[in-house]
C-alpha cells in the first residue's frame, strides 16, 4: 500500500497532529463516496413515495451493509445515530428502560469507560438504577473474577468498551462476551476506539450491543450506529421520539451523505486494517525505542502487548504537565481525551489504573494514524526527549532523584 | 420512469444542498481536529464552531439566546420537549411527530384552517397543576399545510399563566421572517436540511435562563446540553444555508403556488389551511375519491416527487395526521403536500397540473363504471 496522499497539509503544516484518538482526517476517498450526495436533486431518505427519496435510502442501505459486514453483522442489526456518544446513551437508557419491568435494573460497567457511558450511568443512578463500576487491573484490563462476581440476578447490561480511548488497551472482549451468555445479561460494547483496529465480530465474541463512530475511523462527524442483536433480540426503549425511523428505535431524518462516508470509511479501514497496523505498530516502536533510549524514568501506561497499535500513553517522572505541553506546542496531543482535556482535570482512566498522581500530571496521550510519517514520529520523538530532558534540568526534584534522596521520604509540608 | 429535476415537489421534507452550504461542508471537511481539544488543530474546530454559532443567531434574530447545535430538528424537539423541568406538556395537534410522539403530551386543538385553539389552550393551562411551569410546544409554520400559527396570542395566554414556549421553526425559516426574540418564546427548534443546509444537523435556541436535562450525556460538550463531538464541517454549512436562505425570494413561488391551487380547484380540488396565513411554498390539495398512496405512485411514475403526509414513517402512506387533527376526517386519506423551492419551473408545475387532471379524470370514469378505487 503507497502511503495516501495527507489532507492535513493543509490547516497547520507546521504542526504534526498526533491525536488520531481524539479524531481523524476525513479520508479523501470517503470525501469522494459522499460527493454524489452533495449535489443534484435528491430527497430525504424516508420519502418513500418518490425517486429522489430512494436515492438517498439507497445510499444509506448501502452504508448499512457496509457497516454490517466489519463487524460480521446482519445489515438489519444497524442503527445509525449522530454519532458513539448517542448510541452508547441509547444502549444504556435503552436497555435499563425497557427491562426495568421485569426487574433487571443493574449495570455492570468499569471505571475506565468514555464519560458517555459513565455520565449515563450516574443519570440511570439518579433514576433509580444500580451501577457496579468495575475497578481495573494496573495494566487497564478488566479482571474477569471480579466482573464474574458483579453479576447479580438483576443485572440487566455488561457495558465495557472495547478499546480505551487514552490508554489504548484492548478489552477480553470475547471473555466477556461468554460469560454475559452465560449469566443470562446483555453486552454492550463502546467499539469507537476498536473499529478498524482490532477485529470485531459480534458472532464470535457474543456482543449483544455496539456502539461505533465514524469520524474516529477517517469519516466524516455526526454519524456514527448502534449495533443491536435480532436473535436473540435485544429491545430498546428509544432516546427520541418521531417519525419512528431505523424500525422505530432512532427517529430523525437520517443523512445520506453522512452515511455513506461512514460506510466507506469502514470499508477502507476494514480491507486495510492489517496492512496498516503492522505499519503503526513499526512507527510506534521506532518511537517508544528511541523515547525509552533517550529518556530516563518514563512509565508506559496501560498494557503494552493487549493494545492498538496507534496509541502511546507514556507519564515522565520529574517534570511539570503544563511546561511539558508548552514545550510541545508544535505536536497535536493530548494529555488526556479530548472531551476532559479543556477542563484540565487529571485523568481519571489513569487514576483507575493507580498511576501515581504526580504521573497522571505528565502523561501524554500520543496517536498515530494513517497519515503519521516515520519523518514525523523520529521528529516527535527527539522533541518530547529534548522537552523532557530540558525541563528535567530545570527541575530541582529531578536534582535531588540524581543526588539519591528518596522523594517519598521528604515531608514537604514541614515549614 | 422520466426524471425531470424541475418536478421536484418536496422541498419541506428536503431542500436542496444550496451551493454556499455544500462549498462550506467541504471547505471544513478537509481539516480535522476535535474542538474539544487544545492543541491548534482543536483549536481551529473550536473557532468554526464560535463564528458558526454567532452567525446562527444573527441569522435567527437570537441576541438573548443559547444555540444549541444538535443532530437534526427531530433531537431539538426532544430535548425541548423533555429537557426542562416543567410540569405538564402541550402540544399542537399538528405539530411534527418529533413533538407529537413524545410520551406523555397531551395535544392542543386547532380549528378547520389548522389555527390552534386559544380557548382550549386556556383552559388547559388553568386546569393544569400549579406546582411547575407548563411547557406550550408549536408549529410556527407547518409541515403539511404551512398554515403559520401567529405566536402573539398564544405567547400572551401561555406567559398569563407562567408557561414555557416552544416554537418549532423548522418549516418557517427562510419561507417567512423568524426571529427568535420578537417570537419570545423560550426555547425554539431549527433544522438544517429545510434551510438548504446538509441533513444530520439542527439546532435548539433557549432562552438564556433557562436549564435543560440533557437527551444525550458524556463529554459535556454544548454547555453540557447535549454531548458528543460536534459535527463542524456540517455546523459551519448550516451556518452558511441559513444567511443565504434570508436572502430567498419567494414572490414568485407564492404565485406559482396561488396560480396552481386555484386551477386545481377548478378542476374538483379542495385545498386545506387557505383560511389562514401560510408558507408561500406549501399546498395541501385532497383529490377527491382518491386514495394519497395511489396518487403519489401515479405521480412518480410521471416524474413528480410530492409527498403525503410527513416523510418520516418508513414507507407507509397513513392518512394525515395533521388533516385529522382539523377534522378534514377524509380529505386525510386522499391529499397531498405539494412543496416548491424559491424558483419553481412553470412548466413543470403546468405538467403536474395536467397530470392531476388525468389522474381525476381516470379515477371519476373508473368510479363511474362501478369501481371503486384505481
Amino acid at each position: 500500500m503507497t502511503q495516501p496522499t495527507c489532507p492535513l497539509k493543509t490547516a497547520h503544516p507546521e504542526i504534526i497532529y498526533l491525536d488520531y484518538q481524539a479524531t481523524t482526517p476525513c479520508d479523501p476517498r470517503v470525501i469522494d463516496a459522499m460527493m454524489p450526495y452533495l449535489q443534484g436533486e435528491f430527497g430525504n431518505p424516508h420519502s418513500s413515495t418518490h425517486v429522489y427519496g430512494w436515492k438517498g435510502l439507497e445510499a444509506v442501505e448501502i452504508a448499512r451493509h457496509q457497516v454490517a459486514a466489519g463487524i460480521g453483522a446482519n445489515a438489519k442489526e444497524v442503527i445509525f445515530t449522530s454519532g458513539a456518544t448517542e448510541a452508547n446513551n441509547m444502549a444504556l437508557k435503552g436497555v435499563l428502560g425497557f427491562y426495568k419491568d421485569v426487574g433487571k435494573t443493574h449495570i455492570i460497567t468499569t471505571m475506565t469507560e468514555h464519560k458517555c457511558i459513565l455520565n449515563s450511568c450516574r443519570r440511570l443512578e439518579r433514576e433509580g438504577f444500580q451501577v457496579t463500576y468495575l475497578p481495573v487491573e494496573q495494566n487497564g484490563l478488566v479482571n474477569l473474577k471480579t466482573l464474574e462476581e458483579a453479576f447479580t440476578p438483576q443485572t440487566a447490561l455488561v457495558s465495557v468498551m472495547a478499546v480505551n480511548n487514552e490508554i489504548g488497551v484492548i478489552q477480553p472482549l470475547k471473555e466477556i462476551g461468554a460469560l454475559c451468555r452465560q449469566k443470562g445479561a446483555f453486552f454492550h460494547t463502546d467499539a469507537a476506539q476498536a473499529l478498524g483496529k482490532i477485529s470485531l465480530d459480534v458472532e464470535a465474541m457474543n456482543i449483544d450491543l455496539m456502539s461505533l463512530s465514524s469520524h474516529k475511523i477517517y469519516g466524516p462527524k455526526g454519524v456514527g450506529a448502534l449495533y443491536v442483536r435480532r436473535k436473540p433480540r435485544v429491545r430498546l426503549l428509544p432516546l427520541m421520539d418521531g417519525g419512528g425511523q431505523e424500525r422505530g428505535m432512532r427517529s430523525g431524518t437520517l443523512a445520506p451523505f453522512l452515511c455513506a462516508g461512514f460506510g466507506k470509511a469502514c470499508e477502507i479501514a476494514i480491507a486495510e486494517r492489517d496492512v496498516e497496523t503492522a505499519r503503526l505498530c513499526a512507527l510506534r516502536d521506532r518511537f517508544y525505542t528511541y523515547l525509552k533510549e533517550h529518556v530516563a524514568d518514563m512509565v508506559l501506561n496501560g498494557d503494552f502487548e493487549a493494545r492498538v497499535p496507534g496509541n502511546l500513553n507514556l507519564s515522565f517522572a520529574y517534570v511539570e504537565g503544563e511546561g511539558l505541553m508548552m514545550g510541545l506546542k508544535d505536536l497535536a496531543l493530548s494529555s488526556g481525551s479530548a472531551c476532559t482535556s479543556d477542563s484540565l482535570e487529571p485523568s481519571y482512566v489513569l487514576r483507575a489504573l493507580g498511576v501515581d498522581e504526580g504521573l497522571i500530571h505528565t502523561s501524554l496521550r500520543i496517536g498515530f494514524g494513517r497519515y503519521t510519517t516515520e519523518e514525523e514520529v523520529d521528529y516527535a520523538a527527539k522533541r518530547i526527549a529534548q522537552t523532557v530532558n530540558k525541563l528535567r534540568e530545570m527541575s530541582p526534584l529531578w536534582e535531588m532523584v540524581q543526588e539519591g534522596i528518596d522523594l517519598n521520604s521528604i515531608r514537604w509540608d514541614a515549614h | 420512469m422520466t426524471q425531470n429535476l424541475a418536478a421536484y415537489l418536496d422541498y419541506n421534507a428536503s431542500a436542496p444542498l444550496r451551493t454556499v452550504a455544500k462549498d462550506a461542508l467541504l471547505d471544513a471537511l478537509i481539516s480535522t481536529g476535535n474542538p474539544s481539544s487544545i492543541h491548534s488543530w482543536g483549536r481551529g474546530q473550536r473557532a468554526r464552531l464560535d463564528k458558526a454559532r454567532a452567525r446562527v443567531k444573527a441569522a435567527l434574530g437570537a441576541k438573548s439566546a443559547h444555540v444549541i447545535f444538535t443532530s437534526g430538528g427531530t433531537e431539538a424537539n426532544n430535548l425541548a420537549l423533555r429537557g426542562p423541568s416543567c410540569g405538564p406538556v402541550f402540544v399542537g395537534a399538528t405539530s411534527h411527530a418529533s413533538a407529537l410522539m413524545v410520551p406523555g403530551i397531551t395535544p392542543i386543538p386547532v380549528d378547520g384552517a389548522g389555527l390552534l385553539d386559544l380557548d382550549a389552550l386556556k383552559s388547559l393551562l388553568e386546569q393544569a397543576p400549579k406546582d411547575l411551569p407548563c411547557l406550550v410546544s408549536v408549529s410556527l409554520a407547518n409541515h403539511e399545510t404551512g398554515v403559520l400559527q401567529p405566536f402573539d396570542g398564544l405567547t400572551q395566554i401561555a406567559k398569563t399563566y407562567g408557561a414555557l414556549v416552544h416554537c418549532d421553526a423548522s418549516q418557517a425559516v427562510g419561507r417567512t421572517l423568524v426571529s427568535f426574540d420578537d417570537l419570545d418564546v423560550d426555547l425554539m427548534t431549527v433544522s438544517a436540511p429545510k434551510v438548504g443546509g446538509p441533513p444530520g444537523v439542527g439546532a435548539l435556541l433557549t432562552a438564556r435562563t433557562l436549564r435543560l436535562e440533557p437527551l444525550l450525556w458524556g463529554g459535556g460538550q454544548e454547555f453540557s446540553w447535549r454531548s458528543g463531538t460536534q459535527n463542524t464541517p456540517g455546523i459551519w454549512s448550516f451556518a452558511a444555508a441559513l444567511e443565504a436562505c434570508l436572502q430567498d425570494d419567494w414572490t414568485d413561488a407564492k404565485r406559482a403556488r396561488d396560480h396552481l391551487e386555484a386551477r386545481l380547484i377548478n378542476l374538483g380540488a379542495e385545498s386545506y389551511g387557505t383560511g389562514a396565513a401560510r408558507l408561500p411554498n406549501t399546498l395541501c390539495v385532497r383529490m377527491p375519491g382518491v386514495r394519497a398512496e395511489d396518487q403519489v405512485m401515479a405521480f412518480d411514475v410521471e416524474g413528480f416527487g410530492v409527498s403525503a403526509g410527513a416523510a418520516c414513517s418508513s414507507g407507509k402512506v397513513t392518512a394525515s395526521s395533521v388533516l385529522m387533527a382539523m377534522g378534514h376526517t377524509d380529505g386525510a386519506k386522499e391529499s397531498l403536500r405539494i412543496s416548491l423551492g424559491p424558483t419553481p419551473d412553470p412548466q413543470a408545475l403546468d405538467a403536474f397540473y395536467h397530470a392531476w387532471q388525468r389522474l381525476f379524470e381516470r379515477a371519476r370514469s373508473h368510479t363511474s363504471h362501478g369501481k371503486d378505487s384505481l
